[in-house]
């Protein structure tokens, strides 16, 4: 059986183009080292309608951060097939369809906000590549203008978080891969950063594929919620997040968003 | 009249004494910069008079221990001898330090490309380095003769080694994150190299360098003790052979002098590159 992930959203512009921006089907991927062969992603099948953002919620070992990967292709799957965005997940990366924000944000300390945002159009060509947007615009999207010119260490966790989401978008990605972006970050900065992510998403019509571990987080953010299980890593259940249009933070005090967070509890608690 | 109110400060008056603080703050920080300078002068100032005191009071023989004030005339009187042999040993750590330094850069970034250069060579740079500058150095001597060279080979082989560890350890000081960014942004080698791996190295290499400095000279003034005629480590055995302490101690000022700025050199150098690196600005 294929679980599909039915993403209803108001069309943003330009209108999405046809087919899924993901398509796995059986997706395995295992692990083989000197003692064991371990199966990191079990028969894997799913995919995300361009412009939809899905969130992945699972224990940790549910191998969501190496789901990521492969549509990333930073891991080759076993077995399986790979669809981003209409080709191979190497031919997406290529063409720089895909941005990726990591969990620590990855900055490189010797470049300032405004160098690290370029990185992307310095190297594999990237400045020839379609869609290079203006870096001081994007710090301004990310609410870091005034900051071109900070060094990572003068910035605080959240702030080197926003930079790093203004990196991933500097080629204009359609599809965008974050991997607990906001993790490590305390609660209150995790909150306004989901809101603005929304906003971003909003604004850049991208198809984003978030991990986190918060249920909240995945329910605040996703249009559907994919709830992994560990060992082996395999998906349990879609979830479509039943909240209607522009998402507020005062919407997380819901009876509808309250009942779905105790589902996705209940579910994880059997994961 | 309203309830009785805690009197809120104009906004003029928040300046002033937002002013005054800062002012008060900055004659503070002035105040630990002269403390900082000055005690481990005043405590250097005390030794000396302490030394000199020793001296007189005990009457000690002047090539036992000179006082301070016969090495300053020493170093007043003979200042061109010591100039004119400072020269050679300069020329031989700095070169020492340039090639030594420049072929460990070279070395660690072959190693961090090719496995296997590493895993044959680095045993026996291992095993190099626990030899004693003092043992290998006449062997030097006799292969590369008297002259520069073989003073520019010792100093240059004791710069080698931690350059050649430190600097692998930076090139490969990445994180995996790091290098995934850079596999998504299809980088080539030499983009990941230049862009991420040299840049992260540079902390390790610094402080290789800092290290160098110092030893460049060791280096280049053990190199002299062998039958050299001129340079810093020639004098110090002369004026040991002579008993001539205060020339001993001053020739030993004169090498520590250029030692220290030497390092503080490269200090500033770091200080210039490393603007970014957060141990350095704190």
């Amino acid at each position: 059986m294929v679980p599909q992930v039915s993403l209803d959203r108001a069309p943003p512009t330009p209108p999405p183009q046809p087919g899924p921006a993901i398509q796995l089907r059986n997706v395995t991927v295992r692990f083989t080292s000197e003692r064991a062969a371990t199966t990191a992603l079990d028969r894997i099948s799913f995919s995300v309608q361009r412009g939809g953002f899905l969130t992945l919620l699972g224990p940790s070992g549910c191998g969501k951060s190496t789901l990521l990967r492969v549509v990333a292709d930073l891991v080759a799957a076993t077995w399986g097939e790979i669809e981003v965005l209409g080709t191979s997940a190497a031919a997406a990366r290529a063409r720089r369809d895909i941005g990726f924000v990591f969990q620590d944000a990855s900055l490189l300390a010797w470049r300032t906000s405004l160098e690290n945002v370029e990185l992307p159009l310095e190297v594999g060509g990237g400045a020839k590549r379609r869609g290079a947007r203006d870096a001081r615009e994007l710090l301004a999207l990310v609410g870091l203008a005034g900051w071109e010119n900070a060094y990572p260490h003068e910035l605080s966790g959240g702030m080197r978080q926003r930079v790093a989401i203004a990196r991933a978008l500097v080629n204009d990605p359609k599809l965008l891969l974050m991997d607990e972006p906001f993790g490590a970050l305390d609660e209150i900065t995790r909150d306004r950063l989901n809101e603005e992510l929304l906003r971003i998403w909003e604004n850049t019509g991208a198809t984003i594929l978030f991990v986190t571990h918060s249920i909240y987080e995945a329910a605040f953010l996703g249009q559907s919620v994919m709830l992994m299980a560990a060992r082996p890593g395999r998906v349990r259940e879609i979830v479509a997040v039943p909240l209607p249009g522009r998402r507020t933070l005062a919407m997380r005090e819901t009876p509808q968003f309250v009942e779905l967070a105790a589902h996705l509890r209940r579910v994880l608690e059997t994961c | 009249m309203s309830a009785p109110s805690l009197t809120r400060p104009t906004a003029g008056e928040y300046a002033s004494s937002e002013e005054s603080a800062r002012a008060e703050f900055a004659a503070a920080a002035r105040a630990a910069a002269w403390r900082r300078r000055l005690l481990p002068l005043g405590a250097a100032l005390l030794l000396l008079g302490l030394w000199q005191l020793g001296v007189v009071v005990f009457h000690i023989r002047p090539f036992i221990a000179p006082a301070p004030t016969a090495v300053a005339a020493t170093l007043y009187d003979k200042f061109g001898l010591l100039l004119a042999n400072l020269a050679p040993t300069a020329i031989e750590a700095l070169a020492g330090f340039v090639i030594g330094n420049g072929v460990a850069i070279i070395a660690a970034t072959v190693f961090v490309h090719q496995r296997a250069a590493e895993e044959a060579f680095f045993p026996m740079a291992v095993m190099f380095h626990t030899v004693p500058v003092v043992a290998y150095a006449p062997i030097l001597v006799l292969m590369l003769g008297n002259g520069l060279e073989a003073k520019v080979a010792i100093a240059a082989l004791v710069c080698f080694f931690p350059t050649l560890v430190n600097m692998t350890r930076g090139l490969r000081a990445v994180s995996p994150q790091q290098m995934e960014l850079m596999r998504i942004l299809s980088a080539t080698r030499s983009e990941v190299f230049f862009k991420l791996r040299l840049m992260s190295s540079l902390p390790f290499l610094f402080a290789a360098l800092k290290i160098a400095a110092a030893t460049s000279v060791i280096g280049a003034i053990v190199g002299e003790w062998i039958g050299a005629t001129t340079g810093i480590g020639a004098l110090i055995i002369q004026a040991t052979y002579n008993f001539d302490s205060p020339l001993l101690y001053a020739t030993i000022v004169v090498g520590s002098v250029f030692s220290a700025t030497f390092f503080a050199a490269i200090s500033q150098l770091e200080r210039f590159f490393l603007k970014w690196n957060v141990s350095q600005a704190a």
